[in-house]
Order: structure tokens, then C-alpha cells, then sequence
């Protein structure tokens, strides 16, 4: 334990309009908590630059999942495990299912939560890449109300989000447009479990006959934020899938991919090794459309 | 009267088991002693210079803390293992990141913290060497600035060492003359010569309960120092007590160390306790408060000792037919930065490297090399898991040149019963290689994994493989050293009292930490004294009471301890036989009752013996030569790995481990100790990678130092083979050790037949195998093509076969 | 400070605590329980896993108000008569197959495993193998190799349905 506890306050104000009100008398003074799962290990390491803590893990206001006929409507407080136990989920979203399956341990499974996840902004945190493929929006609240924004807006560089200090994360929003897509999800990280992503894929296309209509692709590792892959969806639209062609197409889309990634070096891994790696994976689910 | 049933070879419960599934059982950290203050260490930030000065900021009280300096050690300044070059706390100088510089205590543990930022040292910063080859380097280029360590008379390394080096040694097969003639000649006539070089990395023990120690000073009423106890999580009691007398100027029994129950140690609790005992005993002594010192993880990672890195370079010349005639083997250890237990480490590994093989020919040199890294230590297997990765590796390279398979060629030329090894020792108990690897080749179904594998990749993008590694590992100290230790064994009768029927306690300092030293122990002495394993106990182990068994390292513990705890326990019967009438053929009621006889006349029953070779065992220690060790176990672990190929991540998808031990004591505790050795070899082979910068470890975290977890690791089938061997009680030889060895080569010759490339280095993460795969012009993996003639790793060529 | 109401193996008690101070720190120096074990402080080896809520947790990450009304189970509450004072006269069937099956070696992780394996029987009481190796992945063990672990799960699991059949 490399903190001292006692310089750090933390609070928890009854209610989600307290919190924000809290937020927006000294905006800046309070960093949100609310599974724990980051800060406190930033708290152990010495390395919690934040003295003054505001509890939202008991808001139930933020702990919820919500279905209706366009979209699946999560809470910021919803835990890895709430999201795993989903069924509507499980149903309509399995890439967003298995990236909260393979998120640590069931222990922090259980107190980590999908708006953690999100504005802790790791360029390696699990569930980003799926929510960016499925095309989520967030909503954020303040005193001033609430504003929605599409999620590959929300990171803006490294540990850097669109978040104001006023603000909260409240929901996220996924559309449950995506039957009939081919889905693929695939994470390497250093180990089968526990384990910090080197490089991850999620992959959703949708085919009209051989042709790619449509394709989304979210990553992680890749750069220095969580990476919806534009330029690689644009290289990929309309191209064939057929026998004849899907060797271009594999050619096309690895290029595209290679183009686009700029990942680093670190001691997880190498950027070289995690370019080629997310090249492979893109391939893999490019051949796999043709079976 | 039916016999009992005999208690070697059951499983009964493990003696220390219940308190620990209760949480009941109390490590370090789970005491606290009245008026207990808590220690830190301040350490350097650079790996070599010297300390400028040393600033405390004025913002922190320092009235309020303890702190300890070179100049308030009442001893020497030096924590000894084998030769004095090691000092206690840094002074001026430091040779490695996270070089002890100072000791601070306080009441408070956050007080510490603020401390510990409060104090500023500079340095005048000089250049480190980092590695074996640029520690050799410096040797060699004459680089005075890079010669980081030389021989010192006053640390007692004269003899031995040279710049850079503490330690080299030379084994020959033979006469030295005579064997670099028969070298020459073999070489000359050899139909292939393969060379190949090897390595292996650093490894953390990774023990869960990191190290920590409470120490307490008494003084007399003149203020003098009087006495230390020191508790805490350690392998070996008497080598504090060794460490304290010296840093302390004291005697022996007035420095008394408490081992307390420990949470996992591998070989990282065996040195690596004379220092942070020694630490908290001057802390205690300057505040006078028992104080406690437990690391957290990234400073017991950062701080303290890891696996010798190493680097095994092997020539081999063979007949047409495959027959081994010759070899000249080199290894090489990085040592870290102060010798402790380097030469020892050193001496493992050379007289493993030859492997199970006979050997006409042979010369292995040997060497420890200085670095500006913290000092390397024990870790389970002690130098020869690095040594036989390299000989393991090196026999699929020679049998690939050759033209044989793996299997075919280790055939030919397995040591056997009666054979005589590379030191001159003859092999008299008896094994078979040949036969155990029949039958674990037959358990792992590998030759019907070959063929199919073979069909399967050549269209999977999963590449499946099969490999093996065939090795020996000898259990005991090497050569002298049990007689060295003179290790003794105590077994007392208590008296039946109130509340207590009469049992017998067993007295050594051989500690439990996880692999079942209290469990055996207390098996041994209950099945040689015809009583029930619930009659005997071990006495809590405290060198104010418990005789010196030796240290708990070396595999020694159930094969030369166990014996000892046999030998005293049919003394003890002859005790009763002579005094007290104790019938020829006794049970559990006539034994308590003879000594119950025994204690009407005398006050208390014990006997006490001492370490007596079981079969003659001579070591000559100049010419190095004689029996190495006093037995050796005998294992073949086979492996079977899938290889993505879009990851380039080998998995391990199932192992077998065999092995002859002797005599299994405890077939529960046994295989526990195989499947987890085997379980830190996957981890060694193909997860586990020490990143260092400068000499410091950089990912001295548990989230980027990755061991296995229970989704990472296959199903390990383990086997036993049991020879009894004289030497151990029971016949049971030593087994710690032995599962590190293997793992790493079956599965780096298994990655080799699934991709047809062959890797030479541990650990062998995804990264390393995408580099090769790419430098090889294959992203997508495929085979590479061995010409028999061309090494294309090393780019040495062997000669043409001469027919 | 704040003061926090915690239930800890059964007994309701209130502690005045630093509230971002660890569950895992309130557990051994203000409860006195010491069978909850660090061994990485960062939520990597599960050895402080608790039970809050019926629910596995890391209490190394767990700020102390984060428990406040919570109902906190460790290791010293899984033995079924663990309330009374003393050492508990039985354990319980996972303990006990954790005993007799090798489960435990140095036993530093084994407060932790035997929590994480009471939690992943009450959600799967017939796991398989599977299911075992993926609840029990967050707890780190570096002496048995996890496969005497396995078997100890599966022995509890059986002994477990016998009871409740």
C-alpha cells in the first residue's frame, strides 16, 4: 500500500442530482468512483492523483439495462456481470456479452462497470471495441441537462474523453439493428484470463450476396485511444467476397489496416507484433464471411 | 495381529492443513507484537555509482523515526552467503537498482511513505554492464570502467574468482589430459559435429506471500546488546542466524530465529531472508521496538532475487550411427551483481548439463558472471533447469542432423544401470530410461499424435506439435556438502499429561512452506516407529530448540532429512529395546508403553543423529570429480502444444510428467508437487519474462509479470516409477525440484515439430515467435527447411559426412 | 473518517474508518481478521477475495464506505459454527475436500480459492471443468499447479449436491 488513506475523502451523496450537483459547485475538485477496480489500484500504487473521491457505485440510477425496440439502453453503473447475466444482451449484442466475459477476473466482474470501462479510456479496456462496432451513442448528464453524443466521439486522444468535469456518463445506448450481420469478436492478450489486451478485434459486416454492404470494425491497442476503423471499413465497403476475389479483398483490407493502426511498443507487446496480429484477425473474419 | 497398514506411500491429511483452509493459520504479516514499529528500506534509483550525498528534507520530523547507516552496524557490513562481497546496506557505492541504502522505522506505516519521498540521494552515475555478454565484454575489451566486480581476498573470492566472474569451474569425463585427447580424436573422427547455442531468462519465484520478517534486539541492563529474535517467512533458519551473527558481532545462540508458516518460497526465501533479517534486526536495534518489515509486491519483484539467466553453448561430435563420442559444453550464468549463492547455482547447472547421457568424451566449463542487475538466487531446480534446456534442445538439433528421430537418437545413448557418469560415478541403483520412455510415449499417445498432427497442419491454422525432454536430477547437496552440513535429527517422547496423550516430536529445522515437510516428516517417523501418523508432530521451528537439519533446499529434504528422521526413529526403538524391554516386534500400545516404562526412571527420552553417507559417497572438490550427488531421480516429461497461427501464442494442451523417485511418500503431496513444478515450467517456457531496463525490473507487477492461471495451464498427467534407493527413508529419493526441469525443452521441442522451426531460447512468448516467422519469410508459419549440413540459427556449418 | 456499519461472518459492527481505506485493510487491522491475505494489492491474485453481498469481491479494491451496510463474508465465516467463539468443530464441505485433496499447499491463496469456489458453486453447482478453470482464474496459485484445486471443486461440488439431495 504505497497511499497514504487518510489523505483522501471520499463521499456519497444519496442521489444522482447530489452527485451532480457536487460536480457542478467545483467542477474539477471530484473524481467519480464507482466499481473501484482502476482507482483503488491506482490508490495502492501510490499513483491516485485525485485526493477528493465521489461515490456513484451506489446509485441506482445508473444501474440498469433497459430494452426497447431500437436499442439497448445500459447504465454507467452496470457491472461486467450484469451485462453477462443479460439475456437480451446475450441475444442481440455477443460481441459487447463475450468483451465483458473476458474482462479481469469474476471478482472484478462484479464491481466493475461498463461506464468504468468507458471513461477510464484505456486504449486497451475490453468493451469499447464492440460498443464502437455496434455504433453506440452515450449520454452524458449534468446540472445543466443532458447531451448524446455518437461513442466514436467520446475519446479524443490518450486518457482523454469528451467528458466536461461537471459531467457523468449515464447511458449507453446500443441499436439492436444488427441480425443478420456477421459478428466476430476476438481479443489476444497476454493469457487466457486476467489478462490486458495486446490487441483486439470487433468485427460486424453485412453481406449482400458475395458483396460487402457494410462492415464496422472497433479496436483496441491499435492507437492511442480505442479505435473505430474508419479507413478500413471505407477500403472494404462493396468489395467482393467471392472465391475469384477474396484475395484482394484480405490484400485490401490488411493494407487498409496497416495504414490505419499506429500502435506503440510496450511491455505488454510490440507495435509491430500488434499490427500484424490485428491484420491477422481481420483476415480471419474476412475468410470466415465466405463460409 | 494384521499388520498395519503401511504409512509410506498413504496420503493422509496434511499435518498444518486444517488451520489453513480456516484461514486460522498465522503468516508474517498476520502477527503483531506490542510497541511494534515498521521498517522500509530506501534504495538506489541507479544501477552503478556513487552516493554523493544523501539529504533529509526538512519538512519531515526525524526525531520521530528510526533511521540505520552503514556506520550503525555493530558488525560487519555484509550480508554473507558463501563469501563476504555483499554488503548489508550500500555504502557510497551501489552496483544495482534497488540497492539497499538506508533503514528507516516508524509507529506508522504512512509515516513511511512521507519519509521515504522526504529523502533525497544523488549519485555520481557509472556505467553498468547488463548482460553476460557485456560483463564478458568488458573482460575482454580490457573496459576498466565496465569491470563491475573483482576478487577480493578480505571477501574470500581470491582463490576462485576473476574480474567479472566469481566463479568458473572445468568438469572433465575423465584424466584431463586424456579427455582433451579423446576430445580431439572424437571430433576428428566424427561423421556430424552440431553445434548450438542456448538460453533461458530470468523467472520471480512468485511466491504469494511476499518476504517479511519481524525482528526484536534485547539488551542487557548496561544497554548492551544482548540477544535477537528474528520471526518470519523463510527456507532456512540457520542461514539468519549465520547472517545475523555476522552483521551483528554475536554468537550463534544469541541469535535466534522463528521460521513462521510460509506462503510459498521456491528457492526465493532461501538467501533472500538473510538480508531483510538482517534489516529489521538493526532497525529494532536502533529504535528498540520489535519491528516488522513486510514487502509489498513491486518492491519484493524489484528488490529481491529471480532465476540465474543463462546462456549453454554445446558441440557434439557422433558417429554415422548416432553414437554420442564427444562433447564440449559452455555455460554460462548471469549472477546479478554480489555472488551469494552464484557458485553453487554454477555448480548445478555443470553437473546437469551432460544430461542423461553416456558421455566417451566430455569437458564442460562453467562460469558465473558479474551484472549491474539485483543478485540472482535460488529458484527451484538451482541452475539445472537452465542447464538441461540446453542439453534437451540441443539432442531434437543433433537427432534432426543426424537423421534420427528424438526418440531414436536419446535410445542409443541413455545412461543405464551400472554406467559410470561423467564424474566418475558409478550408477549403482537401478533405472531404466529406455523402458520409462516406452511407457510415457505410450501414456501421451505421441507417436499417434505425431502422425495425425503431421495430416492435421497442413491445413489448420492451429499448428499442433509433440515434444519431449529427457533428464536426471540429483537430490541432495552436491558432492561434499552433506557431509559438510553434518545435519543433525532430534526425536523427543512427551509424556502423556492431562489433557495430552504421549506423542512424539520430531526436532529439525527443515521448514514447511507448501510442499509437505511436516506431512512427510511426520509419516516417516510414525510408520518406522509402528505408531499412528496423529502420535508425531513437529516442534514449531525455533533454532532455540530445533537441532540444524540443514537448509530446506536441494531436494533434500524427504531423501537425506527423511532418512535422518528414519535412522533416529530406529534408534529410538533400540533405546526402548535395551532400557525398557520394548518387545522385537512392537505396535502403537507396547511402543507408548515401553516408554512410559522408559520414563519411570528417566526424566526425558530423546535421541539425536547425525548425517552418515548410506553408500560410500567421496566428492574430490579440486579435481571435481566423484559421486556428484548421493542419488539421483530420473524422469521423461512429454509435451503437446497448439501453435496459432494468427496469434503466433503456443499453448501447452497437455502433459505427462514420469519420474523415479524412489518410493513416493505421499502420493497426494507428490503429484501436488510435480503438477505445480510443472506448472511453473509452462510458465518459464512459454509466459514468464522478466523485462529489464538498465538492470531494473520493469514489470515487477502481477498484472505484467504473467504467470499461469487456471485457464492458462493443460491437463497434467503425472506418473511415478518407483525404484527404492538407499539413501532415502522408505527408499523415497527427492522430488522438489525435479518437475522445473523438464517443461521448458518438451515444449520447445514440441513447438518445433508442430511449426518445423526450431526456437532456442525460454521464455518464447507470441512476439518472439512472430519475429522469427517473419524473419523467415513467412508470416503464416510453415516449415523451414533443414539442411542437415547448415545450422541456420547459428550459421555454423557441420563438416560432410565422412562415410 | 466516516463511520461504517458492516456485517462481518454474521456480527453487525460499526467502525469509524478512513473511507477510502481498503475492505482488505478494515478486515485485518479493524476487525482483527487476518485470514484475508494481500498478496498483489492491485486485484490481480484474488488472495483478498471476500464475499460482500454474497458476491466475490476484491477487497484490496474496495474503499471501506463502499461496504458500509454491507454483509461481508471471509474465510473465518465459512466454517459453520465460525460465530461461536473457538476454533469451529466442522468444516465446511469445501474446506474439507480443500483438506483431503491437496487443494492447499502454502495456503496463502487458499482463503481467497475456497471464497471463490463457494461463490462459483452457488452459481454453478455442477461445474464444469470449464467453468471451474473460468471462476477460478482471478485467484492465483504458484504452488499446486491449480489441478489439485479442480479436483478439490469437483470432490466439494458432489459433496455439496449430496448434502442438498
Amino acid at each position: 500500500m504505497r497511499s497514504d488513506v487518510t489523505q483522501y475523502e471520499l463521499t456519497a451523496p444519496t442521489t444522482l442530482a447530489a452527485v451532480l450537483a457536487q460536480l457542478a459547485a467545483e467542477p474539477g475538485k471530484h473524481t467519480p468512483i464507482a466499481g473501484g477496480t482502476e482507482l483503488m489500484v491506482a490508490l495502492g500504487v501510490g499513483r491516485l492523483a485525485a485526493k477528493s473521491l465521489l461515490s456513484i457505485n451506489h446509485l441506482k440510477e445508473l444501474r440498469f439495462i433497459r430494452v426497447d425496440d431500437d436499442a439497448i439502453h445500459i447504465g454507467a453503473g452496470t457491472t461486467f456481470t450484469d451485462i453477462r447475466r443479460n439475456a437480451d444482451i446475450a441475444r442481440d449484442l455477443p460481441l459487447l456479452a463475450s468483451s465483458a466475459s473476458w474482462t479481469g477476473s469474476v471478482a472484478n466482474q462484479n464491481r466493475g462497470t461498463l461506464g468504468g470501462n468507458i471513461c477510464n479510456a484505456s486504449p486497451a479496456a475490453d468493451t469499447p471495441p464492440a460498443l464502437l462496432a455496434y455504433g453506440a451513442t452515450v449520454t452524458l448528464i449534468s446540472t445543466n441537462g443532458t447531451r448524446t453524443v455518437p461513442y466514436t466521439e467520446f475519446h479524443l486522444g490518450y486518457k482523454r474523453t469528451a467528458l466536461r468535469p461537471d459531467e457523468l456518463l449515464h447511458t449507453i445506448t446500443v441499436p439492436r439493428t444488427f441480425a443478420g450481420w456477421k459478428q466476430h469478436i476476438r481479443k489476444v492478450g497476454t493469457r487466457n484470463a486476467q489478462a490486458i489486451s495486446k490487441t483486439a478485434l470487433a468485427c460486424l459486416a453485412k453481406l449482400d450476396g458475395e458483396t460487402i454492404a457494410e462492415i464496422r470494425i472497433g479496436a483496441a491497442s491499435l492507437a492511442d485511444r480505442p479505435l473505430r476503423c474508419t479507413g478500413i471499413e471505407a477500403a472494404l465497403t462493396g468489395l467482393s467476397i467471392a472465391k475469384a476475389d477474396l484475395e484482394a479483398t484480405v490484400r485490401a483490407g490488411r493494407a487498409a489496416l496497416a495504414f490505419e493502426a499506429k500502435p506503440i511498443d510496450d511491455i505488454r507487446s510490440t507495435g509491430r507484433y500488434r499490427s500484424i496480429v490485428a491484420a491477422n484477425l481481420l483476415e480471419e473474419f474476412l475468410r470466415s464471411l465466405v463460409l | 495381529m494384521p499388520e498395519p497398514p503401511s504409512l509410506i506411500g498413504a496420503s493422509p491429511l496434511r499435518k498444518e492443513g486444517r488451520a489453513k483452509v480456516l484461514g486460522a493459520a498465522r503468516y508474517i504479516d498476520d502477527i503483531e507484537l506490542p510497541g511494534m514499529w515498521h521498517g522500509a528500506t530506501v534504495r538506489s534509483t541507479i544501477a552503478r555509482g556513487r552516493i554523493r550525498s544523501i539529504t533529509f528534507s526538512d519538512e519531515i520530523d526525524w526525531s520521530e523515526y528510526a533511521i540505520v547507516r552503514p556506520s550503525d552496524i555493530p558488525g560487519e557490513n555484509v550480508i554473507v552467503h558463501l563469501i563476504k562481497d555483499h554488503p548489508c546496506l550500500a555504502d557510497g557505492f551501489v552496483n544495482h537498482p534497488e540497492e539497499p541504502i538506508l533503514l528507516i522505522a516508524h509507529p506508522s506505516k504512512a509515516a513511511l511513505l512521507r519519509a521515504k519521498a522526504a529523502i533525497r540521494i544523488e549519485y555520481d552515475p557509472l556505467p553498468g554492464v547488463f548482460t553476460i555478454e557485456e560483463s564478458e565484454a568488458a573482460v575482454e575489451s580490457g573496459d576498466a570502467e565496465r569491470i563491475m566486480w573483482e576478487p577480493n581476498e578480505a571477501a574470500g573470492s581470491a582463490t576462485f574468482g576473476s574480474a567479472n566472474c566469481f566463479r568458473q569451474y572445468q568438469l572433465y569425463s575423465g584424466e584431463a589430459k586424456e579427455t582433451e585427447a579423446g576430445l580431439a580424436k572424437a571430433f576428428e573422427e566424427a561423421a556430424f559435429i552440431v553445434e548450438g547455442e542456448y538460453s533461458t531468462g530470468a523467472q520471480e519465484q512468485l511466491y504469494i506471500e511476499n518476504n517479511g520478517v519481524i525482528a526484536e534486539c534485547f539488551r542487557d541492563e548496561h544497554g548492551n546488546i544482548e540477544s535477537l529474535c528474528v520471526q518470519g517467512s523463510m527456507q532456512c533458519p540457520y542461514y539468519l542466524v549465520h547472517a545475523l551473527t555476522v552483521v551483528f558481532n554475536l554468537p550463534e545462540d544469541k541469535c535466534r530465529v522463528i521460521q513462521v508458516e510460509t506462503g510459498g518460497a521456491f528457492g526465493g526465501k532461501e538467501d533472500f531472508p538473510s538480508v531483510i533479517g538482517s534489516h529489521a534486526a538493526l532497525l529494532a536495534m536502533k529504535c528498540g521496538h520489535p519491528v516488522k518489515i513486510v514487502y509489498d509486491r513491486a518492491e519484493d519483484m524489484a528488490g529481491t532475487t529471480k532465476r540465474h539467466p543463462s546462456r549453454t553453448r554445446h558441440r557434439t561430435a557422433l558417429s554415422k550411427d548416432g553414437m554420442l563420442l564427444g562433447a564440449e559444453i559452455e555455460v554460462a550464468l548471469d549472477g546479478g551483481a554480489y555472488t551469494t549463492l552464484s557458485p553453487t547455482v554454477l555448480s548445478r547447472a555443470t553437473l546437469h548439463a551432460p544430461g542423461p547421457y553416456r558421455w566417451p568424451f566430455l569437458r564442460v566449463r562453467s562460469k558465473a558472471m558479474a551484472t549491474n542487475i539485483p543478485p540472482h538466487g535460488a529458484f527451484r531446480g538451482f541452475g539445472a533447469p537452465q542447464a538441461l534446456f540446453g542439453i534437451e534442445r540441443h539432442m531434437d538439433r543433433v537427432a534432426k542432423v543426424v537423421g534420427l528421430t528424438p526418440e531414436e537418437l536419446r535410445r542409443r545413448n541413455f545412461l543405464r544401470t551400472g554406467d559410470v557418469t561423467v564424474t566418475g560415478q558409478k550408477l549403482h541403483e537401478a533405472f531404466d530410461m529406455n523402458a520409462m520412455l516406452t511407457r510415457v510415449l505410450k501414456e501421451h499417445g505421441y507417436h499417434e499424435k505425431l502422425a495425425r498432427f503431421a495430416e492435421e497442419n497442413k491445413t489448420s491454422p492451429i499448428k499442433r506439435g509433440v515434444g519431449f525432454a529427457a533428464f536426471l536430477h540429483g537430490a541432495g547437496f552436491t558432492g561434499s556438502g552433506e557431509r559438510r552440513l553434518n545435519s543433525e535429527v532430534v526425536l523427543r517422547v512427551d509424556k502423556a499429561t492431562a489433557g495430552q496423550p504421549a506423542r512424539v516430536c520430531v526436532l529439525v529445522s527443515s521448514t514447511e512452506f507448501g510442499q509437505g515437510t511436516n506431512t512427510i516428516l511426520s509419516q516417516v517417523a510414525a510408520h518406522t516407529l509402528g505408531i499412528a501418523y496423529d502420535d508425531v508432530y513437529l516442534a514449531k521451528i525455533d533454532t532455540a530448540v530445533v537441532p540444524n537439519s540443514g537448509p530446506t533446499v536441494a531436494s533434500r529434504t524427504a531423501m537425506i532429512v527423511g532418512k535422518l528422521v528414519e535412522r533416529a526413529s530406529l534408534k529410538l526403538l533400540e533405546t526402548l529395546r535395551t532400557y525398557s524391554a520394548l518387545p522385537e516386534t512392537c505396535d502403537r500400545d507396547t511402543f507408548f508403553a515401553a516408554t512410559e516404562r522408559y520414563f519411570a526412571e528417566h526424566e526425558t527420552l530423546r535421541t539425536s543423529v547425525r548425517y552418515e553417507p548410506q553408500a560410500p559417497v567421496f566428492w574430490d572438490d579440486q579435481l571435481y570429480r566423484g559421486e556428484a550427488y548421493p542419488g539421483f531421480a530420473w524422469a521423461i516429461y512429454v509435451a503437446e502444444v497448439a501453435v496459432d497461427m494468427n496469434t503466433y501464442q503456443a499453448t501447452c494442451t497437455r502433459f505427462d510428467a514420469l519420474q523415479e523417485v524412489g518410493r513416493v511418500l505421499h502420493p497426494v503431496l507428490a503429484k501436488g508437487q510435480i503438477e505445480g513444478g510443472v506448472a511453473q515450467g509452462i510458465g518459464y517456457a512459454i509466459y514468464e519474462r522478466c523485462e529489464w531496463k538498465e538492470g531494473r525490473m520493469m514489470n515487477n507487477q502481477m498484472t505484467n509479470y504473467i504467470m499461469p492461471t487456471s485457464a492458462d495451464l493443460p491437463e497434467i498427467h503425472v506418473h511415478f516409477e518407483e525404484v527404492p534407493s538407499v539413501h532415502g527413508p522408505g527408499g523415497a529419493k527427492g522430488i522438489g525440484e525435479l518437475p522445473m526441469d523438464g517443461p521448458g525443452p518438451a515444449i520447445l521441442n514440441a513447438i518445433e515439430n508442430a511449426t518445423g522451426v526450431s526456437f532456442h531460447s525460454i521464455p518464447l512468448l507470441p512476439e518472439d515467435i512472430f519475429e522469427r516467422f517473419t524473419s523467415l519469410g513467412h508470416l503464416h508459419g510453415g516449415s523451414e527447411d533443414i539442411d542437415a549440413t547448415v545450422d541456420r540459427d547459428t550459421e555454423v556449418e557441420a563438416p560432410e559426412v565422412t562415410v | 473518517m466516516s463511520t461504517i456499519q458492516i456485517t462481518i461472518n454474521g456480527t453487525s459492527q460499526s467502525l469509524d474508518v478512513p473511507p477510502m481505506k481498503r475492505l482488505l485493510d478494515v478486515l485485518r487491522e479493524d476487525a482483527h481478521l487476518t485470514g484475508t491475505k494481500e498478496g498483489c494489492g492491485e486485484g490481480e491474485c484474488g488472495a483478498c477475495a471476500v464475499l460482500m453481498n454474497g458476491e466475490l469481491v476484491n477487497s484490496c479494491l474496495v474503499p471501506a464506505l463502499h461496504a458500509d451496510g454491507a454483509s461481508v463474508c471471509t474465510i473465518e465465516g465459512v466454517a459453520p459454527s465460525a460465530a461461536a467463539e473457538g476454533e469451529p468443530a466442522h468444516l465446511h464441505p469445501i474446506q474439507q475436500c480443500f483438506f483431503e485433496n491437496g487443494g492447499a499447499q502454502c495456503g496463502i491463496c487458499t482463503p481467497g480459492m475456497i471464497l471463490a469456489t463457494h461463490h462459483l458453486l452457488d452459481k454453478y453447482p455442477n461445474p464444469t471443468l470449464e467453468q471451474i478453470k473460468e471462476g477460478l482464474a482471478g485467484n492465483l496459485c504458484r504452488c499446486t499447479g491449480y489441478m489439485r484445486i479442480f479436483e478439490s471443486v469437483q470432490k466439494a461440488a458432489q459433496a455439496l449436491t449430496t448434502i442438498s439431495t
